[in-house]
């Protein structure tokens, strides 16, 4: 089996989450199954042109789809963004090593996001809402930069209108309407009743924004093997050769994306690396 | 286990590299070309670098002539083994789209048309071998790399003439060949003592007309390769330079050294173990199909580290700090040693000769030595 080779796939639908964000709905026409972990990803291919890491928000066992949310920022995201359904594209994964679902049975999840809805997020949720009764208590904090730049708005109001679901929003700066909180994610902590020791968190966003949150829930009282969070660099083979994505000794796409915060500590948000 | 099988007279060089043509592979060794030792196809003897030897210095490199014999009487030119397992730049697969926009993806054959041998290959190199196999077959195996490697079949020859960049005695991978080869040669002047260090290599060996050795002959390839090992002066600092180093990102050296890095990556590409590469689509003309190509990068480049228009690395001083703690460091945590081997390319072939010995001395200078 050769690693590096892609799988052909189908955009089956697609939908404009905001002006730079986009959805779309793959479907592999090989037939052969398809399976991936929650925090996982794949190298999306654009034809003539090259592939990127998408992380996987989510898929539809029954219709044999994969959804991928695209933020339109670089040659082959923009590419995709042009793309249309019954397109094909090319698709290798998943890779790396994802949330630990099965080490969050039965403890309170606090899932602290920042950024454009962060993906690799989404699919916590969505794994949780699916197996409601393997966990705890589920809260979600949302932080973004502009209230504008939120995306799934209706999606986080369905959320929290779900029993045993918190839902925190903040922005930076607000803009009219917005009901959330004004200023950084962490302020949701306040918030949020937090069981430290029944609680696992999950972080996903900028690194400065997870480091900043992962030494206040720590203060809070969770234990730092408890708080989980996913890296971002750059990523080309997604097996741990072509050495782009070294964080320190780690290789993000095979050892990551997903970590626990003392694995990366030492370096993260530390300017260079 | 490397065991002594015999002395081959000089006159019956030949025919070691003859048994390699007939057992069917191509045969790789040392050629003078462009001014430098360089590995290419080789088929007669006379194509060796017969009495050259090099003169290494910092940013400088530079062949001589002297009367000798000896057709290894030099250390390591620009080239390592890396270019002929890890392709400098390949296509990995290809790509068609048909008139309804199908795509049918078909990846390259690596398999090379003969197997290859290296004849001239040094201690360090070899070291740097085990640690590209690991690198490229320890997780994921890369198909292409393993069919390169599959067959390989090495001769190397114990090196008695180090460069003053070299330092492989400090980072304990040379000057003697110890694994890894299948043939290993200690060169004198009437010929060689062969050393056979695989099954393939005691096979090879059954085909040549060996002597038997004499002690004197024992003792001056000795004597030889201690003198090689005490004649090196660069070193590497003996402490842990894998905390040392993280405990100094904030090490004004990093900023001087900066201050002269042209960062051109001419240290990543004669490294012998650095192995990161680029992957890139080459479309045809006409649309109908496209290569995907890999090639070596450096972290030196400004797209090594570029993420969605955000530079994980945008100063030199973070991207030469990136390359030492990586090289001296990280490869700890990734593959339990160094990942220097002491072959000392980077320095000879830095522009502006910027040596790795002396800047992981300076950064790490007040280090405590830790205990064992």
């Amino acid at each position: 089996m050769n690693p590096y080779l892609p799988r052909e796939a189908e955009i089956v639908s697609r939908h404009e989450e905001s002006a730079t964000t986009f959805s779309l709905g793959l479907r592999l026409t090989d037939g052969q199954p398809y399976r991936f972990a929650p925090g996982q990803f794949n190298m999306l291919y654009l034809y003539g042109c090259g592939e990127v890491p998408i992380s996987i928000v989510g898929d539809d066992p029954v219709a044999g789809t994969l959804s991928h949310t695209i933020r339109a920022v670089g040659r082959v995201t923009q590419g995709l963004q042009q793309l249309a359904v019954g397109d094909r594209i090319g698709l290798r994964g998943p890779y790396g090593r994802g949330w630990p679902m099965a080490a969050a049975e039965g403890r309170n999840l606090i899932v602290v996001t920042g950024g454009l809805g962060c993906a690799p997020s989404v699919s916590i949720i969505h794994h949780v809402l699916d197996n409601r009764a393997r966990y705890g208590h589920l809260s979600i904090l949302q932080g973004v930069k502009h209230a504008d730049d939120l995306i799934w708005r209706e999606q986080y109001d369905a959320w929290a209108a779900l029993p045993d679901v918190t839902v925190g929003l903040a922005a930076d700066v607000a803009s009219p309407g917005w009901h959330g909180h004004v200023g950084l994610v962490t302020a949701l902590f306040d918030q949020v009743t937090l069981q430290p020791e029944q609680t696992l968190a999950m972080l996903c966003g900028p690194e400065i924004m997870m480091r900043a949150a992962a030494e206040q829930l720590h203060a809070r009282g969770v234990a730092a093997d408890d708080i989980y969070l996913s890296m971002e660099r750059n990523m080309q083979c997604a097996v741990g050769h072509c050495g782009h994505c070294q964080h320190g000794g780690r290789f993000v796409c095979r050892d990551g994306p997903v970590f626990a915060w003392p694995e990366v500590r030492a370096l993260l948000g530390v300017r260079g690396f | 286990m490397i065991k002594e099988a015999g002395f081959l007279a000089r006159a019956d060089l030949q025919t070691l590299l003859d048994r390699l043509h007939d057992l069917g592979y191509r045969v790789i060794g040392p050629v003078v070309d462009d001014a430098a030792i360089l590995y290419r196809d080789i088929d007669r003897v006379e194509q060796l670098p017969l009495g050259y030897t090099d003169d290494q210095a910092p940013g400088s490199y530079r062949l001589s002539q002297v009367d000798t014999p000896r057709c290894f009487a030099w250390a390591d030119g620009p080239h390592a083994l890396k270019p002929f397992l890890f392709a400098p730049r390949e296509t990995m697969w290809q790509v068609a789209r048909d008139s309804d926009g199908r795509l049918a993806f078909s990846a390259v054959d690596p398999r090379p048309a003969k197997a290859l041998a290296v004849v001239g290959v040094r201690a360090c190199d070899l070291a740097a071998l085990a640690l590209q196999d690991r690198h490229f077959l320890d997780h994921v195996n890369d198909p292409y790399y393993e069919a390169r490697r599959a067959g390989l079949f090495l001769v190397a020859v114990h090196c008695a003439y180090p460069a003053d960049t070299c330092f492989c005695a400090s980072t304990g991978d040379g000057p003697r060949a110890t694994t890894g080869c299948d043939l290993a040669l200690h060169e004198l002047d009437d010929g060689f003592i062969v050393e056979a260090a695989s099954p393939r290599g005691h096979a090879v060996c059954d085909g040549l007309s060996l002597r038997a050795i004499d002690d004197d002959q024992r003792r001056a390839a000795n004597d030889a390769l201690s003198e090689a090992a005490h004649r090196q002066f660069r070193r590497l600092p003996s402490t842990d330079l894998h905390n040392g180093l993280l405990a100094r990102l904030d090490h004004p050296r990093w900023e001087q050294v900066a201050s002269r890095c042209l960062a051109c990556g001419s240290c990543t590409s004669v490294c012998p173990t650095c192995f990161c590469h680029a992957e890139s689509d080459a479309p045809s003309l006409d649309g109908n199909d496209s290569e995907h190509l890999r090639e070596w990068d450096s972290c030196f480049s400004a797209g090594h580290a570029q993420l969605h228009g955000f530079q994980v690395r945008p100063e030199i001083r973070q991207r030469y700090r990136q390359w030492l703690t990586h090289k001296l460091g990280s490869w700890h945590e990734q593959y339990g040693r160094s990942g220097c081997v002491g072959c000392g390319r980077c320095i000879t072939w830095c522009p502006v000769g910027i040596d790795i010995t002396a800047e992981a001395n300076a950064i790490c200078a007040d280090t405590i030595e830790e205990a064992p």
